[in-house]
Protein backbone atom coordinates (compact mmCIF):
# COMPACT_ATOMS: atom_id res chain seq x y z
CA UNK A 1 0.00 0.00 0.00
CA UNK A 2 1.62 3.23 -0.87
CA UNK A 3 1.47 6.42 1.47
CA UNK A 4 -1.52 8.87 0.09
CA UNK A 5 0.27 12.26 -1.55
CA UNK A 6 -1.56 15.13 -0.79
CA UNK A 7 -2.84 16.77 -4.22
CA UNK A 8 -1.85 20.31 -5.38
CA UNK A 9 -3.13 22.85 -2.62
CA UNK A 10 -3.91 20.38 0.05
CA UNK A 11 -3.30 22.76 3.17
CA UNK A 12 -1.29 21.23 6.41
CA UNK A 13 -3.96 22.40 9.17
CA UNK A 14 -5.91 19.36 7.71
CA UNK A 15 -3.70 16.64 9.27
CA UNK A 16 -3.64 17.88 12.95
CA UNK A 17 -7.85 17.03 12.62
CA UNK A 18 -7.05 14.39 11.27
CA UNK A 19 -4.28 12.86 13.92
CA UNK A 20 -6.81 14.34 16.52
CA UNK A 21 -9.57 11.98 15.29
CA UNK A 22 -7.67 9.35 16.33
CA UNK A 23 -5.93 10.22 18.96
CA UNK A 24 -9.34 11.70 20.81
CA UNK A 25 -10.80 8.13 19.95
CA UNK A 26 -8.11 5.80 21.79
CA UNK A 27 -7.53 8.30 24.67
CA UNK A 28 -10.91 6.46 25.64
CA UNK A 29 -8.53 3.68 27.19
CA UNK A 30 -7.88 5.76 30.25
CA UNK A 31 -11.35 6.15 30.82
CA UNK A 32 -11.84 2.71 31.01
CA UNK A 33 -12.70 2.95 35.39
CA UNK A 34 -16.18 3.97 34.19
CA UNK A 35 -16.63 0.49 32.88
CA UNK A 36 -15.17 -1.23 35.96
CA UNK A 37 -18.09 -1.24 39.13
CA UNK A 38 -20.94 -2.24 36.57
CA UNK A 39 -18.59 -5.18 35.25
CA UNK A 40 -18.17 -6.39 38.43
CA UNK A 41 -21.46 -6.41 39.65
CA UNK A 42 -23.43 -7.74 36.31
CA UNK A 43 -20.40 -10.53 35.78
CA UNK A 44 -19.17 -11.23 39.62
CA UNK A 45 -15.77 -10.15 38.80
CA UNK A 46 -13.00 -8.95 41.17
CA UNK A 47 -11.55 -5.46 40.70
CA UNK A 48 -8.22 -7.41 40.18
CA UNK A 49 -10.49 -8.89 37.48
CA UNK A 50 -12.40 -6.03 35.94
CA UNK A 51 -8.88 -4.16 35.26
CA UNK A 52 -7.44 -6.70 32.96
CA UNK A 53 -8.64 -5.67 29.53
CA UNK A 54 -7.27 -2.09 30.46
CA UNK A 55 -3.87 -3.88 31.49
CA UNK A 56 -3.75 -5.68 28.67
CA UNK A 57 -4.93 -2.73 26.21
CA UNK A 58 -1.37 -0.83 27.53
CA UNK A 59 0.65 -3.74 27.08
CA UNK A 60 -0.77 -3.99 23.69
CA UNK A 61 -0.31 -0.60 23.27
CA UNK A 62 3.60 -1.00 23.95
CA UNK A 63 4.07 -3.99 22.09
CA UNK A 64 2.44 -3.40 18.62
CA UNK A 65 3.93 0.49 19.04
CA UNK A 66 7.28 -1.36 19.33
CA UNK A 67 6.72 -4.09 16.72
CA UNK A 68 4.25 -2.43 14.48
CA UNK A 69 6.48 1.09 13.90
CA UNK A 70 8.38 0.08 10.70
CA UNK A 71 5.10 -1.25 8.99
CA UNK A 72 3.41 2.19 9.66
CA UNK A 73 6.58 3.52 8.02
CA UNK A 74 6.09 1.46 5.02
CA UNK A 75 2.62 1.69 4.28
CA UNK A 76 1.73 5.56 5.30
CA UNK A 77 -0.78 6.86 8.25
CA UNK A 78 -3.71 6.17 6.37
CA UNK A 79 -3.15 2.40 6.51
CA UNK A 80 -2.18 2.53 10.18
CA UNK A 81 -5.15 4.82 10.79
CA UNK A 82 -7.12 1.93 8.76
CA UNK A 83 -5.31 -0.63 11.24
CA UNK A 84 -6.21 1.74 14.21
CA UNK A 85 -9.67 1.97 13.27
CA UNK A 86 -10.59 -1.65 12.81
CA UNK A 87 -9.02 -3.08 15.99
CA UNK A 88 -10.06 -0.40 18.15
CA UNK A 89 -13.89 -0.61 16.97
CA UNK A 90 -13.78 -4.34 16.67
CA UNK A 91 -12.41 -4.50 19.83
CA UNK A 92 -15.41 -2.93 21.53
CA UNK A 93 -17.67 -4.96 19.11
CA UNK A 94 -16.25 -8.41 20.47
CA UNK A 95 -16.55 -6.90 23.47
CA UNK A 96 -20.16 -6.07 23.50
CA UNK A 97 -21.17 -9.87 22.44
CA UNK A 98 -18.80 -10.81 25.69
CA UNK A 99 -20.51 -8.60 27.49
CA UNK A 100 -24.58 -9.70 25.85
CA UNK A 101 -23.83 -13.71 26.52
CA UNK A 102 -21.31 -12.89 29.97
CA UNK A 103 -18.37 -14.26 28.60
CA UNK A 104 -15.82 -12.34 29.97
CA UNK A 105 -12.66 -13.60 28.29
CA UNK A 106 -14.27 -12.40 24.79
CA UNK A 107 -14.21 -8.39 26.80
CA UNK A 108 -10.52 -9.29 27.43
CA UNK A 109 -9.86 -10.27 24.12
CA UNK A 110 -11.86 -7.49 22.29
CA UNK A 111 -11.05 -4.00 24.25
CA UNK A 112 -7.45 -5.63 25.55
CA UNK A 113 -6.23 -7.77 23.30
CA UNK A 114 -7.52 -6.39 19.84
CA UNK A 115 -8.21 -3.07 21.01
CA UNK A 116 -4.41 -3.04 22.24
CA UNK A 117 -3.11 -3.35 18.81
CA UNK A 118 -5.16 -0.45 17.81
CA UNK A 119 -4.14 1.89 20.46
CA UNK A 120 -0.54 1.38 19.73
CA UNK A 121 -0.70 1.88 15.99
CA UNK A 122 -3.10 4.36 16.52
CA UNK A 123 -0.81 6.48 18.71
CA UNK A 124 2.13 6.50 16.80
CA UNK A 125 0.00 6.34 13.18
CA UNK A 126 0.21 10.51 12.37
CA UNK A 127 3.56 11.18 14.43
CA UNK A 128 6.04 11.04 11.43
CA UNK A 129 3.45 12.74 9.21
CA UNK A 130 2.77 15.43 11.11
CA UNK A 131 6.72 16.10 11.65
CA UNK A 132 6.82 15.68 7.47
CA UNK A 133 4.33 18.49 7.25
CA UNK A 134 5.53 21.16 9.95
CA UNK A 135 9.30 20.72 9.83
CA UNK A 136 9.16 24.27 11.50
CA UNK A 137 7.10 23.31 14.35
CA UNK A 138 7.09 19.71 15.26
CA UNK A 139 6.86 20.06 18.60
CA UNK A 140 3.92 21.74 18.21
CA UNK A 141 2.60 19.39 15.91
CA UNK A 142 2.72 16.47 17.77
CA UNK A 143 1.77 18.28 20.65
CA UNK A 144 -1.83 18.42 19.31
CA UNK A 145 -1.75 15.06 18.26
CA UNK A 146 -0.55 13.58 21.94
CA UNK A 147 -2.91 16.03 23.57
CA UNK A 148 -6.00 14.22 21.98
CA UNK A 149 -5.00 11.25 23.48
CA UNK A 150 -5.28 13.11 26.95
CA UNK A 151 -8.76 14.74 25.79
CA UNK A 152 -9.89 11.83 24.77
CA UNK A 153 -10.42 10.28 28.41
CA UNK A 154 -12.35 13.39 29.25
CA UNK A 155 -14.51 13.11 26.55
CA UNK A 156 -15.44 9.36 27.17
CA UNK A 157 -15.26 9.37 31.15
CA UNK A 158 -18.96 11.43 31.19
CA UNK A 159 -20.23 9.90 27.48
CA UNK A 160 -19.87 6.41 28.67
CA UNK A 161 -20.71 7.18 32.25
CA UNK A 162 -23.88 8.94 30.71
CA UNK A 163 -24.69 6.08 28.66
CA UNK A 164 -24.37 3.22 31.42
CA UNK A 165 -27.01 5.89 33.36
CA UNK A 166 -29.10 5.48 29.96
CA UNK A 167 -29.17 1.78 28.94
CA UNK A 168 -28.17 0.32 32.73
CA UNK A 169 -25.60 -1.34 34.30
CA UNK A 170 -26.54 -4.95 33.83
CA UNK A 171 -24.78 -6.96 30.91
CA UNK A 172 -27.36 -6.45 28.23
CA UNK A 173 -26.86 -2.34 29.40
CA UNK A 174 -22.92 -3.20 29.17
CA UNK A 175 -23.46 -4.88 25.91
CA UNK A 176 -24.95 -1.80 24.31
CA UNK A 177 -22.47 0.82 25.64
CA UNK A 178 -19.99 -1.41 23.65
CA UNK A 179 -21.79 -1.48 20.68
CA UNK A 180 -22.70 2.05 20.66
CA UNK A 181 -19.14 2.96 21.41
CA UNK A 182 -17.73 0.95 18.93
CA UNK A 183 -20.03 2.14 15.99
CA UNK A 184 -19.41 5.86 17.51
CA UNK A 185 -15.52 5.59 17.17
CA UNK A 186 -15.63 3.74 13.71
CA UNK A 187 -17.27 6.72 12.36
CA UNK A 188 -15.57 9.48 14.03
CA UNK A 189 -12.14 8.17 13.29
CA UNK A 190 -13.15 7.64 9.73
CA UNK A 191 -12.13 11.30 9.27
CA UNK A 192 -8.48 10.74 9.91
CA UNK A 193 -8.70 7.53 7.64
CA UNK A 194 -10.02 10.15 4.77
CA UNK A 195 -8.00 13.18 5.24
CA UNK A 196 -4.03 12.29 6.17
CA UNK A 197 -2.03 12.98 3.47
CA UNK A 198 1.58 12.79 3.58
CA UNK A 199 3.59 16.08 1.58
CA UNK A 200 4.07 15.99 -1.62
CA UNK A 201 7.47 17.51 -1.33
CA UNK A 202 9.94 17.81 1.53
CA UNK A 203 9.71 21.38 1.80
CA UNK A 204 5.29 21.86 2.66
CA UNK A 205 6.14 25.50 3.97
CA UNK A 206 7.26 27.24 0.94
CA UNK A 207 11.24 28.73 1.95
CA UNK A 208 10.96 26.64 5.34
CA UNK A 209 12.81 24.08 6.73
CA UNK A 210 12.98 20.95 4.58
CA UNK A 211 12.15 18.16 6.35
CA UNK A 212 14.90 15.83 5.26
CA UNK A 213 17.67 18.45 6.88
CA UNK A 214 19.71 16.91 8.70
CA UNK A 215 21.01 13.48 9.59
CA UNK A 216 18.57 10.57 8.78
CA UNK A 217 19.04 7.12 10.69
CA UNK A 218 17.15 4.22 10.21
CA UNK A 219 15.28 2.65 12.94
CA UNK A 220 17.44 -0.39 13.07
CA UNK A 221 20.80 1.50 13.66
CA UNK A 222 18.58 4.32 16.20
CA UNK A 223 18.37 1.50 18.85
CA UNK A 224 22.37 0.74 18.51
CA UNK A 225 22.97 4.71 19.55
CA UNK A 226 23.53 5.63 22.90
CA UNK A 227 21.12 8.76 21.89
CA UNK A 228 18.22 6.23 21.50
CA UNK A 229 18.55 5.06 25.38
CA UNK A 230 19.67 8.89 26.88
CA UNK A 231 16.47 9.35 25.55
CA UNK A 232 14.27 6.03 26.48
CA UNK A 233 15.74 6.98 30.25
CA UNK A 234 14.58 10.45 29.70
CA UNK A 235 11.02 9.34 29.16
CA UNK A 236 10.82 6.57 31.19
CA UNK A 237 12.17 8.57 34.68
CA UNK A 238 9.89 11.72 33.54
CA UNK A 239 6.98 9.49 33.08
CA UNK A 240 7.12 7.40 36.13
CA UNK A 241 7.44 11.10 38.27
CA UNK A 242 4.32 12.09 36.92
CA UNK A 243 2.68 8.81 37.34
CA UNK A 244 3.73 8.73 41.37
CA UNK A 245 1.46 11.63 41.71
CA UNK A 246 -0.75 10.95 39.31
CA UNK A 247 -2.22 7.34 39.94
CA UNK A 248 -2.81 8.30 44.06
CA UNK A 249 -3.44 11.89 43.53
CA UNK A 250 -6.89 11.43 44.89
CA UNK A 251 -5.95 9.54 48.19
CA UNK A 252 -2.27 11.94 48.34
CA UNK A 253 -4.19 15.30 48.65
CA UNK A 254 -6.41 13.51 51.45
CA UNK A 255 -3.65 11.83 53.47
CA UNK A 256 -1.46 14.81 53.04
CA UNK A 257 -4.08 17.68 54.72
CA UNK A 258 -5.67 14.72 57.10
CA UNK A 259 -4.38 16.42 60.00
CA UNK A 260 -4.99 20.03 59.34
CA UNK A 261 -7.86 21.81 60.55
CA UNK A 262 -8.64 22.13 56.73
CA UNK A 263 -8.79 18.34 55.43
CA UNK A 264 -9.69 17.52 51.82
CA UNK A 265 -13.54 16.43 51.05
CA UNK A 266 -14.06 13.47 48.47
CA UNK A 267 -15.38 15.65 46.20
CA UNK A 268 -12.54 18.30 46.25
CA UNK A 269 -10.26 15.24 45.90
CA UNK A 270 -11.49 13.90 42.76
CA UNK A 271 -11.89 17.90 41.66
CA UNK A 272 -8.08 17.93 42.27
CA UNK A 273 -7.65 15.08 39.86
CA UNK A 274 -9.55 16.78 37.02
CA UNK A 275 -7.38 19.81 37.79
CA UNK A 276 -4.54 17.57 37.14
CA UNK A 277 -5.72 15.73 34.12
CA UNK A 278 -6.20 19.50 32.71
CA UNK A 279 -2.55 20.40 33.65
CA UNK A 280 -1.70 16.94 31.81
CA UNK A 281 -3.89 17.71 28.42
CA UNK A 282 -1.91 21.89 28.76
CA UNK A 283 1.19 21.03 29.35
CA UNK A 284 1.45 18.25 26.03
CA UNK A 285 0.31 21.39 24.07
CA UNK A 286 2.05 24.39 25.88
CA UNK A 287 5.21 22.55 26.86
CA UNK A 288 5.63 20.64 23.39
CA UNK A 289 5.27 24.14 21.15
CA UNK A 290 7.58 25.76 23.59
CA UNK A 291 10.37 23.31 22.82
CA UNK A 292 10.23 24.41 18.87
CA UNK A 293 11.49 27.59 20.57
CA UNK A 294 13.95 27.00 23.26
CA UNK A 295 15.31 23.74 21.79
CA UNK A 296 14.65 20.35 22.88
CA UNK A 297 17.38 19.79 25.25
CA UNK A 298 16.34 22.78 27.28
CA UNK A 299 13.08 21.67 27.70
CA UNK A 300 13.65 18.46 29.11
CA UNK A 301 16.24 20.35 31.68
CA UNK A 302 13.00 22.23 32.69
CA UNK A 303 11.06 19.09 32.99
CA UNK A 304 13.58 17.30 34.81
CA UNK A 305 15.36 20.33 36.58
CA UNK A 306 12.38 22.25 37.54
CA UNK A 307 10.28 18.89 37.98
CA UNK A 308 12.58 17.79 40.83
CA UNK A 309 12.37 20.89 42.64
CA UNK A 310 8.47 20.80 42.36
CA UNK A 311 8.60 17.29 44.25
CA UNK A 312 11.11 19.02 46.78
CA UNK A 313 8.83 21.71 47.66
CA UNK A 314 5.75 19.42 48.35
CA UNK A 315 8.70 17.08 50.06
CA UNK A 316 9.62 20.24 52.41
CA UNK A 317 6.95 22.23 52.87
CA UNK A 318 4.85 19.12 53.71
CA UNK A 319 1.35 19.95 54.89
CA UNK A 320 1.87 23.46 55.79
CA UNK A 321 0.44 24.71 52.44
CA UNK A 322 -2.13 23.12 50.49
CA UNK A 323 -1.85 25.79 47.47
CA UNK A 324 1.72 25.22 47.69
CA UNK A 325 0.82 21.86 47.10
CA UNK A 326 -1.50 22.09 44.36
CA UNK A 327 0.66 24.24 42.38
CA UNK A 328 3.39 21.80 42.51
CA UNK A 329 1.40 19.35 41.47
CA UNK A 330 0.13 21.10 38.67
CA UNK A 331 3.85 22.17 37.12
CA UNK A 332 4.43 18.31 37.83
CA UNK A 333 1.76 16.67 35.74
CA UNK A 334 2.08 19.47 32.96
CA UNK A 335 5.87 18.43 32.71
CA UNK A 336 4.43 14.73 32.57
CA UNK A 337 2.50 15.47 29.29
CA UNK A 338 5.12 17.70 27.81
CA UNK A 339 7.46 15.03 27.88
CA UNK A 340 4.96 12.88 26.34
CA UNK A 341 4.24 15.05 23.51
CA UNK A 342 8.00 16.58 23.13
CA UNK A 343 9.66 13.30 22.30
CA UNK A 344 8.77 12.53 18.82
CA UNK A 345 10.21 16.15 18.02
CA UNK A 346 13.17 15.34 19.69
CA UNK A 347 13.48 11.99 17.99
CA UNK A 348 13.36 14.25 14.89
CA UNK A 349 16.05 16.18 15.74
CA UNK A 350 18.52 13.72 16.16
CA UNK A 351 17.52 10.51 14.01
CA UNK A 352 15.63 12.70 11.30
CA UNK A 353 12.37 12.14 9.38
CA UNK A 354 13.26 9.06 7.83
CA UNK A 355 12.11 6.34 10.24
CA UNK A 356 11.21 8.55 13.30
CA UNK A 357 7.87 6.87 13.89
CA UNK A 358 9.14 3.46 14.19
CA UNK A 359 11.61 5.29 16.63
CA UNK A 360 9.07 6.70 18.17
CA UNK A 361 7.39 3.48 18.78
CA UNK A 362 10.39 1.41 20.06
CA UNK A 363 10.79 4.09 22.91
CA UNK A 364 7.20 3.90 24.00
CA UNK A 365 8.44 1.11 26.11
CA UNK A 366 10.09 3.20 28.17
CA UNK A 367 6.23 4.37 29.06
CA UNK A 368 5.31 0.85 29.73
CA UNK A 369 8.04 0.26 32.08
CA UNK A 370 7.07 3.44 33.92
CA UNK A 371 3.36 2.94 33.94
CA UNK A 372 4.67 -0.09 36.19
CA UNK A 373 7.69 1.19 37.92
CA UNK A 374 5.52 4.57 38.81
CA UNK A 375 2.37 3.04 41.23
CA UNK A 376 4.98 0.35 42.14
CA UNK A 377 7.31 3.01 44.08
CA UNK A 378 4.63 4.99 45.48
CA UNK A 379 2.29 2.38 46.42
CA UNK A 380 4.64 0.20 47.84
CA UNK A 381 6.15 3.19 50.00
CA UNK A 382 2.92 4.03 50.81
CA UNK A 383 2.18 0.67 52.32
CA UNK A 384 5.46 0.35 54.35
CA UNK A 385 4.76 3.85 55.85
CA UNK A 386 1.59 3.29 57.29
CA UNK A 387 2.45 -0.35 58.44
CA UNK A 388 5.19 1.35 60.66
CA UNK A 389 2.26 3.77 61.71
CA UNK A 390 3.18 7.03 59.92
CA UNK A 391 0.62 9.22 58.58
CA UNK A 392 -0.41 12.30 56.72
CA UNK A 393 2.35 13.56 54.54
CA UNK A 394 4.90 11.41 56.13
CA UNK A 395 3.22 8.88 54.32
CA UNK A 396 5.10 9.74 51.16
CA UNK A 397 8.15 11.93 51.97
CA UNK A 398 10.17 8.99 50.96
CA UNK A 399 8.32 8.34 47.80
CA UNK A 400 8.97 11.93 47.05
CA UNK A 401 12.49 11.86 47.41
CA UNK A 402 12.87 8.69 45.04
CA UNK A 403 11.45 10.92 42.45
CA UNK A 404 13.97 13.44 42.93
CA UNK A 405 16.62 11.00 42.23
CA UNK A 406 14.64 9.45 39.66
CA UNK A 407 14.37 12.67 37.80
CA UNK A 408 17.90 13.77 38.47
CA UNK A 409 18.99 10.95 36.43
CA UNK A 410 16.72 11.68 33.71
CA UNK A 411 18.50 14.95 34.10
CA UNK A 412 21.46 13.34 33.86
CA UNK A 413 20.70 11.34 30.62
CA UNK A 414 19.56 14.44 29.07
CA UNK A 415 22.76 16.26 29.50
CA UNK A 416 24.37 13.02 27.82
CA UNK A 417 22.83 13.01 25.03
CA UNK A 418 24.91 14.20 21.65
CA UNK A 419 24.48 14.33 17.93
CA UNK A 420 24.61 10.93 16.50
CA UNK A 421 27.51 9.46 14.92
CA UNK A 422 27.57 9.82 11.52
CA UNK A 423 28.49 6.45 10.85
CA UNK A 424 24.92 5.29 12.25
CA UNK A 425 23.29 7.99 9.31
CA UNK A 426 21.69 6.44 6.00
CA UNK A 427 23.86 6.11 3.22
CA UNK A 428 24.01 8.62 0.47
CA UNK A 429 22.53 6.14 -1.84
CA UNK A 430 20.00 5.07 0.35
CA UNK A 431 18.82 8.60 1.12
CA UNK A 432 18.94 9.50 -3.09
CA UNK A 433 16.41 6.93 -3.76
CA UNK A 434 14.03 7.99 -1.10
CA UNK A 435 13.93 11.28 -2.90
CA UNK A 436 13.65 9.59 -6.42
CA UNK A 437 10.76 7.64 -4.92
CA UNK A 438 9.62 10.89 -3.63
CA UNK A 439 10.14 12.75 -7.01
CA UNK A 440 8.16 9.66 -8.61
CA UNK A 441 5.01 9.99 -6.13
CA UNK A 442 4.39 13.50 -6.88
CA UNK A 443 4.27 13.23 -10.99
CA UNK B 1 8.78 24.41 -5.23
CA UNK B 2 4.79 23.96 -4.79
CA UNK B 3 3.54 25.49 -1.36
CA UNK B 4 0.54 23.40 0.17
CA UNK B 5 -0.35 25.57 3.02
CA UNK B 6 0.59 28.86 1.46
CA UNK B 7 -2.39 28.53 -1.32
CA UNK B 8 -5.27 26.99 -0.04
CA UNK B 9 -8.13 27.10 -2.22
CA UNK B 10 -11.58 28.16 -1.11
CA UNK B 11 -13.30 24.76 -1.12
CA UNK B 12 -10.74 23.62 1.29
CA UNK B 13 -11.09 26.27 3.73
CA UNK B 14 -14.56 24.43 4.14
CA UNK B 15 -12.96 21.44 4.36
CA UNK B 16 -10.79 22.85 7.57
CA UNK B 17 -13.26 23.91 9.03
CA UNK B 18 -15.63 21.18 8.98
CA UNK B 19 -12.36 19.10 10.23
CA UNK B 20 -11.37 21.33 13.34
CA UNK B 21 -15.13 21.48 14.17
CA UNK B 22 -15.82 17.44 14.10
CA UNK B 23 -12.83 17.59 16.22
CA UNK B 24 -13.42 20.46 18.30
CA UNK B 25 -16.93 19.60 19.51
CA UNK B 26 -16.27 16.46 21.42
CA UNK B 27 -13.53 18.29 22.96
CA UNK B 28 -15.01 21.20 24.04
CA UNK B 29 -17.86 18.89 25.48
CA UNK B 30 -15.07 16.93 27.42
CA UNK B 31 -13.34 20.23 28.47
CA UNK B 32 -16.45 21.52 30.08
CA UNK B 33 -17.18 18.22 32.15
CA UNK B 34 -13.60 18.68 33.24
CA UNK B 35 -14.08 22.44 34.41
CA UNK B 36 -17.37 21.47 36.27
CA UNK B 37 -15.64 18.96 37.98
CA UNK B 38 -12.09 20.49 38.42
CA UNK B 39 -14.27 23.63 40.16
CA UNK B 40 -15.49 21.07 42.96
CA UNK B 41 -11.88 21.74 44.55
CA UNK B 42 -12.66 24.73 45.51
CA UNK B 43 -16.52 24.80 46.17
CA UNK B 44 -16.20 20.37 47.72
Amino acid sequence: MSPPVAPPGWSRWLVPPAALSVHLSIGQAYAWSVFKPPLESALGLSGTQSALPFQLGIVMLGLSAAFGGTLVERNGPRWAMTVALVCFSSGFLLSALGAATEQYWLIVLGCGFVGGIGLGIGYISPVSTLIKWFPDRPGMATGIAIMGFGGGALIASPWSAQMLESFGSDSSGIALAFLVHGLSYAVFMLLGVLLVRVPRTERPVGDGPSAVDGPQVSARNAVRTPQFWCLWIVLCMNVTAGIGILEKAAPMITDFFANTSTPVSVSAAAGFVALLSAANMAGRIGWSSTSDLIGRKNIYRVYLGVGALMYALIALAGDSSKPLFILCALVILSFYGGGFATIPAYLKDLFGTYQVGAIHGRLLTAWSTAGVLGPLIVNWIADRQEAAGKDGSSLYTMSLFIMIGLLAVGFVANELVRPVDPRHHIPAPAQKEKEAADVQRQQ
Amino acid sequence: MSSDSNSTPPGRRGLIAFAWVWVGVPLAYGLYELVRKATQLFTG
